[in-house]
């Protein structure tokens, strides 16, 4: 848990620079450094060493890499692994689409529109762990709300977290509904920002309704489509809070992400290996991130 | 004379200091030591240990006891190894017995308690379980339990059935109670640790099979997925839910769930630790006396037995400042004095573990129902986490799984030996 976050992979690099002297003396630098070495530097490097170690918190024996190979041994890690995937993929596409057509549905001529922006805003505002504990009590298989509605029209609703086929997906339509108003938000500031000129000019040619959204909105929503896909893709990949809150992983393992896999070998005392853990989630962002972030900003700059 | 007034003075001023001295020494004395006291946020922990905390202060007026209470299950075995290991532990803290114990290494972190008088009150089969290289480190606090089923008498009343002593007998209770349209056995996945009963409760007939699996388990030798008498307790999951015998909402149900069900004569089963006899005294006080217990049935009824679970610790911390008061507060847990705070505060659940601890009269059915497993001499058996260090800490959710179907009980005994010896790793045990 110690590593730095995962965020930080997907600033893009600025081009370098030749080197100018800076106009501030050295130690003027000395107290941020500290502080970036004491919480951010010491801890990276110690859970990277950590995580080659046995380490009970009372003493520690070096394995060497025995604790990745005890990681990718495990069953239900590799089932972790892919639901990550899963959720991440789900969740970052359907924040993307649903996000964008509400964006486009709440920066047009309606009625109410700025009541109607802060209503799908609002689930961001609550906290995680209250949503988790609201869902499971509405998606109980028998007494829930949704399944007794669903047998008022004579359907026999599934186990919504009980089903192990269902458990993950459900977990990520709540994780959608719960972030699509952050979604929604950084798309009504991308469109807003697109100049009308080039509506009008559309119109102009003829374009229909479809048309200027395929051809302006898309392309011109852009920068807000990476910030929204690179977000979500973040948080999907490192979810927890809202898994742990709903299933805790369950049904058995069936709805385990990397994130509560590790949380569990932390909480069972295996401290070297939940460590390892982290190492690989870490470089798992990492390398989904940085190809992602690469790709979608040299197709900004070259359009 | 100025002499003899001075020497008068001198004489009285000494005196009168001597005599201000003595009666400061017990001033000092009074003067409050405050024991800090970390247990568990358990329903059944907090009265107990408040009520004692009470009692005692009440004794000793220059004593002080500060309860302070900390999340259980593994969140809580977190939290005790991280402040052991900071030097922040209590002066005083309650912890579990058996594997749970030997994992925070008691030579190094406990205070040895082997010579204390109060230690000769405690029973053998408890010191066993808190203790390190022949070294006893805790007293007992609440009550031995079994691990087996607690039943409802009224719907056994009703279908004329009898305890089983086999598991055969228990699976045609199982449908007679299913056909008479009540839920047979009750299990409630959502409380994941409510799914292990099956398993751990099975080990007195696993080791009346093969008495040596523990000891083989501990040193690599056996296995939960090759040894034929342990897979039986996944097995005995695949049974029930293959039958239909559980209830629709298994998945969903908490513990709470299954308590009422079991109350309420919806359920007629419920496999459990009987530490749930205090929820239900307090949650269902008017059907309590429809609450029976037996121990999970094996295959031969010669050979019926009850899987028993030893209660928690009372520890003290070497780093704590009040070693002396710390071991007046055990002594005064471990007496019967103690017990008998702890039955008014709570109830009876099971009988103590200290020497003189009488049952009160009006002990619940399920309680006098454990009872005479434990006056036979073979009728109890520890449970494995009592005689082996190793417990995997994912059996929970290896149970939820075979519990509904979802992997096969050999796959789940397997899966569970895997979990096992990365416990059996971390602990640095010889063999692994």
């Amino acid at each position: 848990m110690a590593l730095a976050s995962p965020a930080a992979v997907a600033i893009a690099v600025p081009a370098r620079r030749p080197a100018q002297r800076s106009p501030y003396p050295t130690w003027f630098f000395l107290p941020a450094a500290i502080i970036y070495a004491v919480l951010f530097l010491v801890p990276t490097l110690a859970s990277l060493f950590f995580s080659l170690t046995r380490w009970t918190l009372f003493n520690w024996t070096f394995i060497g890499l025995d604790n990745f190979v005890q990681f990718f041994r495990e069953p239900f890690l590799v089932q972790g692994l892919i639901n990550t995937l899963i959720y991440a993929a789900l969740t970052s596409g359907l924040k993307v689409v649903l996000g964008l057509l509400l964006a486009v549905f709440l920066t047009s001529e309606i009625m109410a529109r700025d009541f109607l922006r802060s209503v799908i805003f609002f689930p961001v505002l609550v906290s995680t762990v209250g949503v988790g504990i609201t869902f499971t009590v509405l998606m109980h298989p028998t007494t829930g709300a949704i399944n007794e509605t669903l047998a008022l029209f004579g359907i026999k609703g599934p186990g919504w977290l009980t089903d192990p086929r269902l458990a993950l997906i459900s977990v990520a339509l709540v994780d959608v509904w719960k972030g699509l108003g952050l979604a929604t938000v950084i798309y009504i500031a991308g469109i807003v920002s697109i100049p009308q000129d080039f509506y009008e000019a559309a119109k102009i040619d003829g374009a229909n309704a479809f048309q200027r959204f395929w051809n302006v909105t898309l392309p011109l929503a852009r920068p807000a489509t990476i910030t929204v896909v690179i977000l979500s893709l973040i948080g999907g990949l490192r979810s927890f809070d809202l898994i742990w809150s709903m299933t805790r992983g369950g049904p058995g393992f069936t709805s385990d992400v990397l994130a509560s896999v590790i949380y569990k070998q932390y909480q069972a005392g295996f401290y070297g290996l939940s460590t390892a853990g982290n190492v690989v989630l870490f470089i798992l962002v990492a390398i989904i991130i940085v190809p992602v972030s690469i790709f979608l900003n040299r197709k900004e700059r070259t359009p | 004379m100025p002499i003899h007034t001075t020497r008068r003075l001198l004489l009285g001023a000494v005196a009168g200091l001597a005599l201000s001295l003595t009666a400061m020494g017990p001033v000092f004395a009074q003067d409050p030591v405050t024991l800090s006291f970390l247990i568990d946020n358990g329903a059944q922990t907090i009265p107990v240990a408040q009520k004692l905390a009470a009692a005692f202060e009440a004794q000793n007026p220059g004593i002080k006891i500060d309860v302070e209470s900390r999340p259980g299950g593994t969140e809580g075995d977190n939290l005790i190894k991280t402040r052991l290991a900071t030097g922040e532990m209590t002066d005083i803290f309650l912890y579990n017995s058996g594997s749970l114990f030997q994992a925070i290494n008691p030579q190094q972190n406990l205070v040895d308690l082997t010579d204390e008088p109060y230690e000769a009150n405690v029973l053998d089969s408890f010191k066993k379980v808190v203790s390190s290289d022949g070294r006893v480190y805790g007293v007992p606090i609440q009550t031995a339990m079994g691990g087996g089923v607690l039943y409802n008498k009224k719907i056994y009343a009703d279908l004329g059935l009898s305890v089983p002593k086999t598991w055969a007998e228990f699976m045609a209770n199982n449908a007679k109670i299913k056909a008479a349209g009540k839920t047979a056995v009750i299990q409630t996945f959502k409380d994941t640790w409510t799914s292990q009963l099956f398993v751990l409760g099975d080990f007195y007939n696993v080791q009346a099979a093969e008495p040596d699996f523990a000891e083989k388990y501990t040193a690599n030798q056996a296995k939960f997925a090759t040894s034929p008498a342990a897979v039986k307790g996944f097995q005995h999951q695949e049974d029930v839910l293959k039958g239909g015998y559980l209830n629709a909402d298994y998945g969903a149900a908490t513990y709470e769930d299954g308590l009422r069900m079991l109350s309420a004569g919806e359920g007629a089963h419920y496999p459990m630790l009987t530490f749930a006899i205090a929820a239900l005294q307090q949650n269902y006080p008017d059907n309590l006396k429809d609450i029976g217990f037996f121990a999970l049935p094996g295959d031969d009824a010669a050979k019926n037995g009850l899987t028993a679970w030893m209660p928690a610790g009372l520890f003290i911390p070497k780093t704590s400042e009040h070693q002396e008061e710390a071991k007046k507060f055990l002594a005064f847990v471990a007496s019967t004095a103690g017990c008998d705070i702890q039955t008014e505060a709570v109830g009876v659940t099971g009988p103590y573990l200290v020497k003189g601890c009488a049952l009160p009269a009006d002990a619940p059915p399920s309680v006098t129902d454990l009872l005479p497993y434990f006056e036979k001499a073979d009728g109890n058996a520890p449970a494995l986490e009592f005689v082996s260090p190793i417990k995997g800490p994912a059996l929970e959710q290896i149970t939820v799984e075979v519990g509904s179907g979802i992997r096969p009980p050999a796959d789940g005994a397997a899966l569970y030996d895997e979990d096992v010896r990365k416990q059996a790793q971390q602990l640095g045990l010889p063999g692994w």
